[in-house]
């Protein structure tokens, strides 16, 4: 067969498939929001940091020790203990890194978010990312980013009063792993102040069953407050201690680590914050005032 | 020798697409189009072949042409497009056809490449924000595109183990925006309200038309083994996606969508099945960084496939839509590939 004639082609397909290429125009022009990958917006961020910062500093008095071991730049995994029905030491640790060092936290949590509408999307424009190892991998390694998790998951913010500041089980490790394979450090953060500021005083399983919630709390801020409870912590004195970073003498990158030393880790990361919580406690000496 | 290349789905916009876009290519000496109807755009010098859509002619013509490459871009991924026994029919029962026809002793197929969709990973809140080609899905497939996909894809992975001599590639392209494509997203975001599910905003990744036809050449030229995913850069909140093409919401409830959803359906203006639903509750990502490897640069991120797609909706409503209309005339067609009287066959 002949070779078609190159020029004839070209008008003919250019006239029905338009196979031109534009100049490379430049992302952001396009873009009307600046929602990023993660579904994170800096300007929603902006506006809950200016209407956060009051309840940051004047309701909690938020107090953090050894805040220089937080880094500026350079990916990092930040732990810490979880507790309060609607826990305030999320919001709290992420006002206070991204408003002191102007750098991004994403809050690894729970997917169940991305199915609850209104919720699942504020929850992503302020930072919020479902905790899967493929994410964490990915914000800490290949983008550098501060991610905090909360490896006791539900099991920390559902536990009754009485078990206040004891900190539950560390999942399965999978945070030390994501550490190990990403060979970012792991920073453990302990918090005291979460516990008094919503406390559970029971849960009613029947309820979270039908509303497929994980747990559902009575606390005593809805028996105080009535409605406002439900959003509403009390104005306990909020502390954040940074503890030394760890890092681990692994080859990054590989596909599995040994479990026995995963759990060994990650039993290590939970009893450092268990101890700095108990010494935290062991200085306080109001509720209210720290 | 150059290529001897043969293209399924010729009757469709990608077949079409695809083979315009070989024509060009010198390398390419023989260039064959299968489909089941006419050809919607005019071929230089393809030749077109008839074809039902299970392809049960297709062991006649590969052992007959000695082809040695096929690009198999008639999986349906639009379920509006056909019932869901025929998308079965189509994609399972004529990929198992087209792998019998380039298996059968006498073929001399060294290259298969298909055009698969991202579909296959589902869209859940389980899901992982960016899928690699390795990443499981969440849950198990509901609706019949997603498994009749899937089902189609392990045939392939099958038939590239038992055939080692034959590069296979597969190619999952994310939800593609382009100007002369209808698909129940391109289709929504084109009229002046456009669904949103109420209080969801998932983060989309789109594709240009463009693209998908340089994917599947590169794939072609360079014999790729194994699975790709193939999409724009960045994701895109839905709402933004509205407003940049220049709709505006139409808020639904995302549970009760289909109901009030079914005159809105049934009067044609708008397509919401259900693997559209489940995107517009949870989006979807995949990360491209495989195909990127062996070479291949999109020329547009997924903002620039959304505002070349807002530019072609412009130019519509400015002109109104006139499409070239173009008959398919098979005599026409073949006097001026095989007449003595036809001097140049540019």
């Amino acid at each position: 067969m002949e070779e078609p004639r190159l020029t004839q082609t070209t008008e003919r397909s250019a006239m029905i498939v338009p196979m031109t290429s534009p100049p490379e125009e430049a992302e952001e022009d396009l873009r009307r929001s600046d929602v990023d990958e993660w579904g994170r917006s800096e300007r929603v961020r902006q506006v809950i940091r200016t209407v956060y910062e009051p309840i940051y500093s004047k309701w909690f008095r938020v107090e953090w020790q050894n805040f220089d071991r937080i880094p500026e730049d350079g990916g990092a995994l930040l732990v810490a203990n979880h507790a309060g029905a609607v826990p305030s030491d999320a919001p709290v640790i992420m006002h206070g890194i991204e408003s002191r060092l102007g750098r991004p936290v994403y809050g690894l949590a729970d997917y169940f978010f991305r199915s609850v509408p209104f919720i699942g999307t504020m929850w992503s424009r302020s930072g919020g990312v479902a905790a899967r190892p493929e994410n964490a991998e990915r914000l800490l390694r290949d983008q550098g980013q501060l991610a905090l998790v909360f490896p006791e998951g539900t099991k920390g913010p559902s536990k009754a009063f009485a078990d206040r500041y004891h900190l539950r089980r560390f999942g399965r490790g999978g945070f030390i792993e994501i550490a190990m394979r990403t060979g970012t450090p792991i920073i453990p953060l302990a918090v005291v102040g979460s516990e008094e500021a919503m406390p559970i005083l029971f849960r009613l399983p029947a309820m979270a069953k039908v509303l497929g919630t994980p747990y559902f709390p009575v606390t005593a801020n809805l028996l105080a407050m009535g409605p406002l409870g439900v959003v509403l912590p009390f104005p306990v004195k909020m502390k954040v201690s940074v503890l030394e970073p760890i890092t681990f003498d692994v080859e990054p990158g590989l596909e599995r680590y040994p479990r026995s030393l995963v759990l060994e880790q990650s039993e290590r990361v939970r009893e450092l914050i268990q101890e700095e919580v108990f010494e935290m406690l062991k200085a306080r000496r109001s509720i209210w005032r720290g | 020798m150059g290529s001897r290349v043969l293209v399924t789905g010729a009757d469709t916009f990608w077949g079409g697409r695809v083979i315009q876009a070989l024509e060009s290519d010198p390398s390419v000496e023989v260039l064959l189009g299968l489909g089941e109807h006419d050809p919607s755009v005019p071929f230089d010098r393809a030749e077109f072949v008839r074809a039902d859509q299970t392809y049960s002619i297709l062991h006649r013509l590969v052992q007959a042409t000695k082809v040695d490459t096929i690009i198999h871009t008639f999986l349906v991924s639009d379920s509006t497009l056909a019932k869901s026994r025929a998308l079965h029919e189509i994609n399972v029962i004529g990929t198992m056809n087209l792998l019998a026809a380039a298996s059968a002793s006498g073929s001399m197929v060294t290259n298969l490449v298909v055009k698969s969709s991202t579909k296959v990973y589902g869209a859940n809140e389980r899901d992982p924000y960016w899928f690699t080609e390795e990443t499981k899905r969440s849950t198990p497939a509901k609706t019949m595109v997603e498994r009749s996909l899937i089902e189609a894809e392990s045939l392939i992975a099958d038939f590239a183990v038992d055939r080692p001599q034959t590069a296979v590639s597969v190619l999952r392209f994310a939800n593609v925006l382009s100007g002369g494509l209808t698909t129940p997203i391109t289709q929504n975001l084109s009229r002046p309200l456009c669904p949103v599910l109420i209080g969801f905003d998932p983060l989309l990744q789109f594709v240009s038309a463009e693209d998908v036809v340089r994917a599947l050449e590169h794939a072609t030229r360079l014999k790729l083994r194994g699975v790709y995913n193939v999409a724009g850069s960045g994701r895109l909140p839905w709402t933004e996606v509205v407003s940049m093409v220049g709709s505006r919401p139409l808020p639904l409830p995302s549970l009760h969508h289909r109901l009030i959803m079914r005159p809105l359906t049934a009067s044609g203006l708008y397509e919401m099945p259900t693997e559209l639903a489940d995107l517009l509750r949870f989006g979807r990502g995949v990360d491209c960084s495989k195909i990127e490897a062996t070479g291949f640069r999109l020329r547009r991120s997924s903002a620039g496939a959304v505002h070349a797609f807002t530019e072609h909706l412009r130019l519509d409503r400015s002109t109104g839509s006139d499409p070239i209309a173009y008959r398919y005339e098979h005599d026409v067609e073949q006097f001026f590939r095989h007449s003595p009287a036809v001097v140049d066959r540019g």
